[in-house]
Parts: structure tokens; C-alpha cells; sequence
């Protein structure tokens, strides 16, 4: 009988893991950073770690679907002569033309206008396909300002002063050459196909006193009518909040590191900034501290999925989310019946985040003509209407199962959470205690 | 000629008035009084009106200008004539930080000196500077001219796309993927143009070099690595 050395089985290093082998291969061959589009990929705190609690004796449910749960959402009562009034409080975040197809812009507006919501622009300027479409458009002041004009500003419905982004706070946008075409050429002024990098500061204010005084510039140009929103990335949540208030925002837009880009590189993406969990409490807390809470609106955004996200967001203070990644899913991103085509491009549906390269077989994310003339504008914006539709439904279902007749009465106090990460950062209660870190009075462990 | 003194109205007042004008029948002379370094001073005008500020005005003088032709009597903020898209603005005294950020169209014309950032991010407009401007200046500038009749500060035109710049006196230093280049027929014509636009006859073409983009960031490399 022959005698073997018994041997263990092969075994991979956690910290050496696939990725981390392959991203090193790929830094080594290419000599340049990674980059791709989306939002943070890594498992953070979010509102999977969070539920309700549902109605019991010392609460009563409201009857579903005959009693009302109010979803309508006014937006930017402080100060503009016009806030903007929508019936659902999901809006759709800025997303570029130029990152998207004209195409991919149009569907966004048509199914935003059928859901009774807003578009928002971004560092493309203002297309006449998405101010067509959309009833209510939101146009983003962007450091770049590629497109800035007076006359698409008197055109919006409300004006986002944009500070950062939860992909790359602290970063600027970034197009490559591939999707620089003619006309995204001509609307940001520059020559075709070179890789734009754009300014992560804005040119002519820096810090929360210049921006108070650019605020009312943009203000006395548009006759005081715009709601002006101020949109940060999750950094710090509490001082930027109660920065924008006192710098006379109408609407803080708070985007977490779930948040998608169109383009940056993986390390900022995956290493930069706040879960959207974590930015929430801190950003109400200093609009409570200022007395300011529902006067000026919270717009939270970041890997916003469901009516279940959404309501947990608004129950821990939020006045209306915000979705990008989850509404290009919508239009058919990453769609499993485009799987083979995926493969080609060295991926699989539902990871494809190479953006910034402009092949997109959904024709979403591409400048292509022949990949943009695949997607239908009607037919793409009505699977955006029924999905904003159905995360409305959702959220009025989880309020009515709390007793609330409408949304913003969904509250801290109808949440638990499932670990102590999650309840540190939303500030409820461990499920099956009264406890959570850092809560006031508490000792602790 | 309507008079508005700002001691009495308020810059709501001003900029609602100014923003009822155009199609060339309604006033087209303004004069501003007693500004005192307000902001937002003559903003998102859209109309072929001339409009005399008679003393220094604060952040974003004749921001978005369109048509208007406005002169500063004294001295400018932040950010003047920033974004402008066409018309002329003037400044009698200096300019502070990013005047004539991404404007896209127009003439600004500063007869004193311009701090750091002027130009910065242009696309489009035609800046002239009779006297110096500052650091960090036509930092990323699209496109457009800016003329500097004295010196440049450190890092003139940082990461430049295809605006044109020229500078009469020294530049302290050039910015990443900027350089000198040949002045050339059509840029000496260009620059005649805008030197008689400024009003300025004293100074000749000859006098100036001609700095601009040399395009080796406009595409991604990594031996470039120590620009970025």
C-alpha cells in the first residue's frame, strides 16, 4: 500500500482575495486607476438593517387603500416665490447628458412627469429632450458649469447648487474621450474626445459665506422664483447641513456613498465618504438644532431601492429620496436579457459598471447612435413611471401599517434595528430593546 | 438717463428694474449711485442698455451679463461679470479673485489690476487686464482671450484646454500643460482687435508673448502622472 502526505485543501487569502489579485494584475498592466461608474459596491449599514415596527395596542393601523396616506411633497417654502410641488417623494438625481444617452434623459423625464415628479440635470447642461419631457426639472449649478446660461436657468424649476457627490465627495465629474461626441463636445465647450476632468470646486466662491452670497446672486437672476437646493456628499452631515441652511438653502440634497457617478476612480468610490444610514440623523439633528426642520426639505439619496428604503428613510427625518442607480435599472440597465452582450464586455448583467467607456448595450450609459437608438424613450419611461409608482405604494403601505395618513408623520420611533451598527447610525432602538449606542442617558455597555 | 441710488432702493429694486428692460424701447441709460460694495450688483441683465455704477461693487457685478454694457466706477469683488455670455463689462479700478470665471461670451475689460483665478474656467469670453493679475489665473480656461498688459502671476493657464492668453510683462511661472507659443498672423490680429475693443492704443501687438495649451494632459497617461 502506497502512503500519502495528507494535504489541505487550497486555501485563499481573505485580505488577498480574488479582487484584490486581479485589481493589482490590472493596475500593473494598464499603469492607470481604475474607473467605472455606480455607487459604492461594498456591504455597508443600510436600511436592510432596519424595520418597522408595525402598528399593535398602543398604535392602530389605517385601513389600507380606503383610508388616505398623503404622499405630495412641496419643496422649497423658505424662501422661492414657486416651491415645487410633487405627489410622490421620490425625485430622480442628477444624471449628465453626456454620462447618459439623450435618449436615456428623455425616458427619465417622460416617466417622472407620468409618476408626478422631477428630473434633475447635471454637468451636461440642459438638453431640449429632458426640458421637453419633464414638468418639473431640477437645474444643477455644477463647478465645471459646462453649459451655464441665464436663459435654462430662468427655464428650471429649481436650481441645485451641487457641492459634492456620495461617490466622490470631494472629487470632480470625470468623462472619458469615448463619449465626448459632437454635441457633448459643443455643449460643454470643449474638444471632441479628449478626458474631461472636471473641477471638484466650484470657480468663484469657496466656503459657506462666499456660497450664501452666490446663492443670492442666482436668486436676484431668477427673481427670487427657484427653489435653491444645496447638494453635499455624505461627509459631514451635520455641519454641512447647518452650513446650507445658514447659507440660505431652500433644500439640502445629502447624497451617501452609495450614491452613483458616472465615472470616477474605484478608490474614491469605494473609500470616500458616509453610508447613506450614517448621514441621515446627523443632517435632521441640524436641522432641528436650527429650528429649520420642514421648513427647509432634506433629500436623501444613495442606494434607494424600494418603498420599504424610502420610507425608512423618511421616518428617520428625510423630506422626499432621491434615485439614480435604481431608476437606470428601471429603464433596463444591467438586464439579464442583455447577459451575453455583458459577456463580451468582460462582465455580467447586473455588475456592468463600466460607464465611462460608452458601450452600453442598454444604449443608457453610451453616446453611441446605434447602442442609444436601442433604448425606447416611451417604453423605458413607462417602466420608470411604474416602478416610481410601485416604491410609492410601498412606502403608503409601511405608513398606514404605523397609522400614519401621511409620509413625513413616519417617524424614528416606528423603526428598529438588527445590529448595533445600524442602530448607532439611525439612532433607534436595537430590535427587542430600548437601547442604542450613544443614546443619551444610556451607559453604555 | 434712470437713476438708481442704492442708499434709497435695494438691490432687489435694481436688478427687477433692470431685468423689465429690453427690446429697445424702454430706458437704455442707467446710473447706479452709492453701491458700497454690494453684491450681486446689475445680475442676469438681458437687454442692449448701458448701465454706469458710480463707485466699487461687491461679488458678481453683471454676472450672466447679456447685452448690457456696464462700467464700474471704482473698484471690483469676487467674481465679476462671472458667466457672462455677451456685452461688455468695464472696471475703472481693480478686479479681486475669479473675475470673468467661465464666462462664455462678452468683453471684460479691467483697467487696474486682476487677483489670482481671473479667467479661470473661461469659455469663451475676451478678458483684457491693463495691469497684473494674479496667481493661479485662466486655471482650466476653455476658450476666449485674456490679455494681461503688465505681469502673470505663478501657474498661468493650470491644465489649459484651448483658450488663448497674452501676457505683455513676466509670468512668474506657467501652470501644468502650459506654454509659450509662436505668435502668429491671426494672433496678432486677434489681439489688435481686443486691444482696440479695450480702448488701449498705447500698447502695441509686438509687445506680447503667446501662451496656450500644450495638450499632453488631454488624454490620460501615466508618465504624465507627476502633472496631475
Amino acid at each position: 500500500m502506497t502512503y500519502h502526505n495528507p494535504q489541505t485543501v487550497p486555501r485563499q487569502s481573505a485580505t488577498f482575495d480574488d479582487y484584490a489579485l486581479s485589481e493589482i494584475r490590472r493596475a500593473a498592466a494598464t499603469g492607470i486607476y481604475d474607473i467605472r461608474g455606480g455607487g459604492s459596491k461594498r456591504r455597508v449599514p443600510h436600511f436592510d438593517d432596519l424595520l418597522f415596527l408595525g402598528a399593535s395596542i398602543s398604535r392602530y393601523p389605517l385601513e389600507g387603500y380606503r383610508e388616505k396616506c398623503t404622499t405630495s411633497v412641496t419643496l422649497g417654502t423658505r424662501f422661492a416665490k414657486k416651491p415645487i410641488e410633487l405627489k410622490i417623494p421620490i425625485t430622480i438625481a442628477g444624471m449628465s447628458f453626456g454620462a447618459l444617452s439623450a435618449n436615456a434623459k428623455e425616458a427619465l423625464g417622460r416617466g417622472a412627469s407620468i409618476a408626478g415628479t422631477s428630473t434633475t440635470t447635471g454637468d451636461g447642461g440642459m438638453t431640449p429632450e429632458e426640458r421637453g419631457q419633464s414638468k418639473t426639472l431640477v437645474y444643477q449649478y455644477l463647478p465645471s458649469r459646462y453649459g451655464m446660461n441665464p436663459d435654462d436657468l430662468r427655464k428650471a424649476d429649481a436650481i441645485e447648487v451641487v457641492v459634492g457627490q456620495g461617490a466622490k465627495p470631494g472629487g470632480g465629474g470625470m468623462l472619458l474621450g469615448q463619449k465626448i461626441s459632437d454635441r457633448v463636445a459643443e455643449m460643454r465647450n470643449l474638444p471632441k474626445g479628449i478626458d474631461q476632468r472636471s473641477a471638484c470646486r466650484h470657480p468663484d466662491w469657496t466656503g459657506p459665506d462666499d456660497l450664501e452670497i452666490k446663492i443670492l446672486e442666482l436668486r436676484e437672476i431668477t427673481e427670487w422664483e427657484k427653489p435653491i437646493y444645496v447638494k453635499v456628499g455624505g461627509t459631514r452631515p451635520y455641519y454641512d447641513t447647518a452650513l446650507a441652511i445658514k447659507a440660505g438653502a431652500d433644500v439640502v440634497v445629502l447624497d451617501g456613498m452609495q450614491g452613483g457617478t458616472a465615472a470616477t476612480q474605484e478608490v474614491f468610490i469605494e473609500n470616500v465618504g458616509l453610508p447613506t444610514l450614517a448621514c441621515i440623523r446627523p443632517a435632521v439633528q441640524a436641522l432641528q438644532d436650527l429650528g429649520m426642520h420642514r421648513k427647509v426639505q432634506l433629500i436623501v439619496s444613495g442606494g434607494i431601492r424600494t418603498g420599504a428604503d424610502a420610507a425608512k428613510a423618511l421616518a428617520l427625518g428625510a423630506d422626499a429620496v432621491s434615485i439614480g442607480i435604481a431608476a437606470l435599472a428601471a429603464l433596463g440597465d444591467n438586464d439579464p436579457a442583455l447577459d451575453d452582450e455583458y459577456r463580451k464586455l468582460g462582465t455580467r448583467a447586473g455588475c456592468y459598471d463600466d460607464w465611462h467607456e460608452g458601450r452600453d448595450p442598454a444604449g443608457i450609459t453610451t453616446q453611441d447612435p446605434a447602442l442609444s437608438q436601442r433604448l425606447d424613450p416611451v417604453r423605458a419611461g413607462r417602466r420608470l413611471a411604474n416602478y416610481l409608482k410601485v416604491m410609492t405604494l410601498e412606502i403608503q403601505t409601511v405608513a398606514r401599517a404605523a397609522g400614519h395618513n401621511h409620509i413625513h408623520n413616519l417617524e424614528p420611533e416606528d423603526l428598529c434595528a438588527l445590529t448595533l451598527e445600524a442602530a448607532a447610525m439611525a439612532r433607534v432602538p436595537l430590535a427587542g430593546t430600548d437601547w442604542y449606542p450613544g443614546k443619551p442617558g444610556a451607559s453604555g455597555f | 438717463m434712470r437713476t438708481i441710488d442704492l442708499t434709497k432702493s435695494n438691490i432687489r429694486e435694481l436688478n427687477e428694474e433692470l431685468h423689465r428692460q429690453g427690446g429697445g424701447a424702454n430706458e437704455d441709460s442707467w446710473e447706479v449711485l452709492n453701491p458700497r460694495g454690494a453684491h450681486a450688483v446689475a445680475v442676469g441683465v438681458d437687454a442692449p442698455i448701458s448701465i454706469s455704477v458710480k463707485g466699487s461693487v461687491g461679488y458678481y457685478c453683471g454676472g450672466m451679463n447679456k447685452q448690457a454694457q456696464v462700467t464700474v466706477h471704482g473698484s471690483a469683488g469676487p467674481g465679476v461679470a462671472e458667466n457672462m455670455m455677451s456685452g461688455k463689462v468695464v472696471i475703472k479700478g481693480d478686479a479681486s479673485q475669479y473675475a470673468g470665471a467661465t464666462g462664455r461670451g462678452g468683453l471684460l475689460v479691467i483697467e487696474g489690476n486682476a487677483s489670482s483665478r481671473c479667467g479661470i474656467s473661461m469659455k469663451g469670453i475676451d478678458i483684457v487686464v491693463k495691469g497684473n493679475i494674479g496667481h493661479m489665473s485662466a486655471f482650466m480656461a476653455q476658450s476666449g482671450h485674456l490679455v494681461v498688459c503688465g505681469d502673470a502671476g505663478d501657474a498661468l493657464g493650470d491644465s489649459l484646454y484651448e483658450a488663448k492668453l497674452f501676457v505683455r510683462g513676466s509670468v512668474k511661472s506657467l501652470g501644468a500643460d502650459c506654454v509659450e507659443k509662436d505668435m502668429r498672423p491671426e494672433h496678432h490680429a486677434a489681439l489688435t482687435k481686443l486691444l482696440k475693443d479695450a480702448g488701449i492704443t498705447d500698447i502695441k501687438p509686438d509687445e506680447f508673448k503667446r501662451y496656450g495649451s500644450a495638450r499632453k494632459l488631454y488624454n490620460f497617461n501615466i508618465d504624465n502622472a507627476d502633472a496631475y
